[in-house]
């Protein structure tokens, strides 16, 4: 259970996170989703208390995150997977990480050979890691203490595909078996294949959140004519307003006003759906656009 | 690739603990002196200051007077080398979690920053006690090979000595440890934990009005007496307590100040 309440964070005049709540209930997985920039990494920092917020607060497991007696068993946080020492090794990285929590050493092999870093690879030097065994290495030891909680900033950062699959299967399954988990991505995709719960960021302020599929109902549909100009005059005549996109004229309205509004003006549709498969994407774009414009405005 | 296998997927599962306690400063210290010694730069930073203390001796070993192979001759001058060197220690054992931006995992799993610059602290002291038990066992074996091959090899040993080799290296390893802490930059700490005190001692001499205060805030003139086997007065302990105050304990609270604060990213 995470609970965020009216964060802020200002530097200086500028508000890199501006007043952002949300919650994150067991068995849950919450997608944080935002343009890089937008005070996704700010947020989860405050949350970890390695940031101080301006205003607000934030608790992990009903408590704030510096009063948790040894977090590592409650929460496990990877915020960044570069963030180890170069000169260690995979393991040993692991292994300081276990004895401060307490735990037994056999939990770093475990650990280890449930992200799939072999022992060849935990022996080596963190120097010579790909990104993408950064990553497995940094969701071993967030994993390490079996938390109930999981905040991760970017974590299919550097992973191949196959990676990113079995990550995403991973982190349902810890949800499914009641934990909590907070990920954070700008890859829309990952987020959508995996999240149950949206918060969507831009400017340092949350645009949208709620139930994954109540989001993306919100899409629109998506049609398209041989005769675009048509098929333009035939929905501005039923009122509806539409967008350009790249695969056709996006509608806010469902199909079926959309067909209708098309068979009454006599316009022969080539295609006609609901924008489920972009739907993130285009809520994605149309709630930040306005947001980083702003911003660069600014 | 060959070094990631196929993970087994789905075996985790949040668990409930039972009463989870927090680290005890000991197992904190501990963990803090593995971070001294399981890196490659670390451990050669403690090798070199071994190294240097055996050099010491065998130099003496070639070429010193007869006369002068002591025990006591073996063991005060290896004090200097290794007193410019654990500073170095006590700044990167500081440092290195920023720069390497570790800094972001150890203050995760503990966020109570205090208890993690105490235990570092407390790890480097352990190391400079340490390394006054490798100056004795170095100078007992240069004392034993010179009464072998001719030398004096007396044992006469004067027992303040030793709470002095404590004082000179617990100090100059905190004071490191005070400057890294501050400036929170390898580069910086380094050159600035070098360069200030020597600054100020130059200063100290060139400057007339500044030589008064320079007798009370010179470290390099207020540790003197400590290398010395003469005993050491009431006098010679307040001005190396205010010197310490001024270049220990005063870039300590600025930099524990600065480190709670400072956000870690």
């Amino acid at each position: 259970m995470i609970t965020v309440e009216n964060l802020t964070k200002r530097y200086g005049p500028h508000p890199a996170v501006d007043d952002v709540s949300f919650q994150c209930e067991p068995g849950t997985v919450t997608g944080f989703l935002g343009p890089n920039g937008a005070g996704k990494s700010t947020t989860m920092r405050m949350i970890c208390g390695l940031t101080a917020p301006t205003a607000g607060r934030a608790t992990v497991s009903g408590h704030p995150y510096r009063e948790l007696p040894n977090p590592g068993r409650e929460v496990g946080v990877l915020l960044d997977a570069s963030a180890q020492h170069a000169g260690r090794t995979g393991r040993e990285a692991l292994t300081l990480s276990a004895y401060t929590m307490g735990l037994d050493r056999r939990e770093v092999a475990a650990k280890l050979d449930l992200v799939g870093l072999n022992a060849v690879a935990a022996k080596r030097r963190v120097r010579a890691y790909s990104l993408g065994m950064r990553q497995r290495l940094g969701l071993a030891q967030a994993l390490l203490g079996d938390p109930r909680v999981l905040i991760l900033d970017e974590p299919a950062n550097g992973l191949d595909p196959e990676g990113i699959f079995w990550m995403r299967g991973l982190l349902r399954d810890f949800a499914d078996r009641g934990g909590t988990v907070l990920l954070s991505s700008h890859l829309l995709r990952e987020v959508e294949a995996v999240a149950d719960r949206l918060v969507v960021i831009g400017g340092g302020r949350i645009v949208a959140q709620g139930d994954k599929n109540e989001l993306l109902a919100g899409g629109g549909t998506v049609v398209r004519a041989r005769d675009d100009a048509a098929l333009r005059r035939a929905l501005e005549l039923a009122g509806l307003s539409a967008a350009d996109s790249s695969e056709g004229l996006l509608v806010q309205a469902d199909a079926e006003a959309v067909g209708q509004a098309a068979a009454d003006a006599g316009v022969a549709l080539a295609e006609l759906r609901p924008a489920a498969g972009g739907g993130l994407e285009q809520l994605f774009l149309t709630l930040t656009a306005g947001e980083s414009t702003k911003e660069a405005v600014r | 690739m060959t070094t990631t296998t196929t993970p087994t997927a789905g075996a985790v599962a949040p668990r409930q603990h039972t009463a989870v306690r927090r680290p005890s400063l000991l197992r904190l210290t501990v963990a803090e002196l593995r971070k001294l010694v399981d890196t490659r730069a670390g451990r050669w930073l403690l090798i070199t200051i071994g190294l240097l203390t055996a050099a010491i001796v065998t130099l003496q070993l070639i070429y010193a007077e007869e006369a002068d192979q002591t025990f006591l001759n073996f063991f005060v001058p290896s004090l200097l080398p290794v007193s410019v060197l654990l500073p170095v220690l006590g700044i990167l054992s500081i440092t290195s979690e920023w720069s390497q931006r570790t800094a972001l995992t150890t203050y995760a799993l503990v966020p109570r920053r205090e208890r993690v610059v105490a235990a570092k602290l407390l790890a480097v002291a352990l190391t400079a006690l340490a390394s006054v038990l490798t100056s004795l066992a170095v100078a007992a074996v240069g004392t034993l090979v010179a009464s072998a091959i001719g030398g004096a090899g007396t044992w006469q040993f004067d027992w303040s000595l030793l709470l002095n080799a404590v004082v000179i290296q617990v100090t100059s390893v905190l004071m490191g440890a005070a400057f890294g802490l501050l400036l929170l930059n390898t580069p910086l700490a380094i050159v600035g934990y070098l360069l200030l005190p020597t600054l100020w001692g130059v200063l100290g001499e060139m400057v007339k009005p500044l030589r008064g205060p320079s007798e009370w805030l010179d470290t390099s003139k207020t540790m003197e007496p400590l290398f010395s086997s003469d005993a050491v007065t009431g006098g010679q302990w307040g001005r190396m307590a205010v010197s310490l105050l001024v270049w220990m304990v005063l870039p300590l609270a600025a930099g524990l100040f600065r480190t709670l604060r400072r956000e870690v990213s």
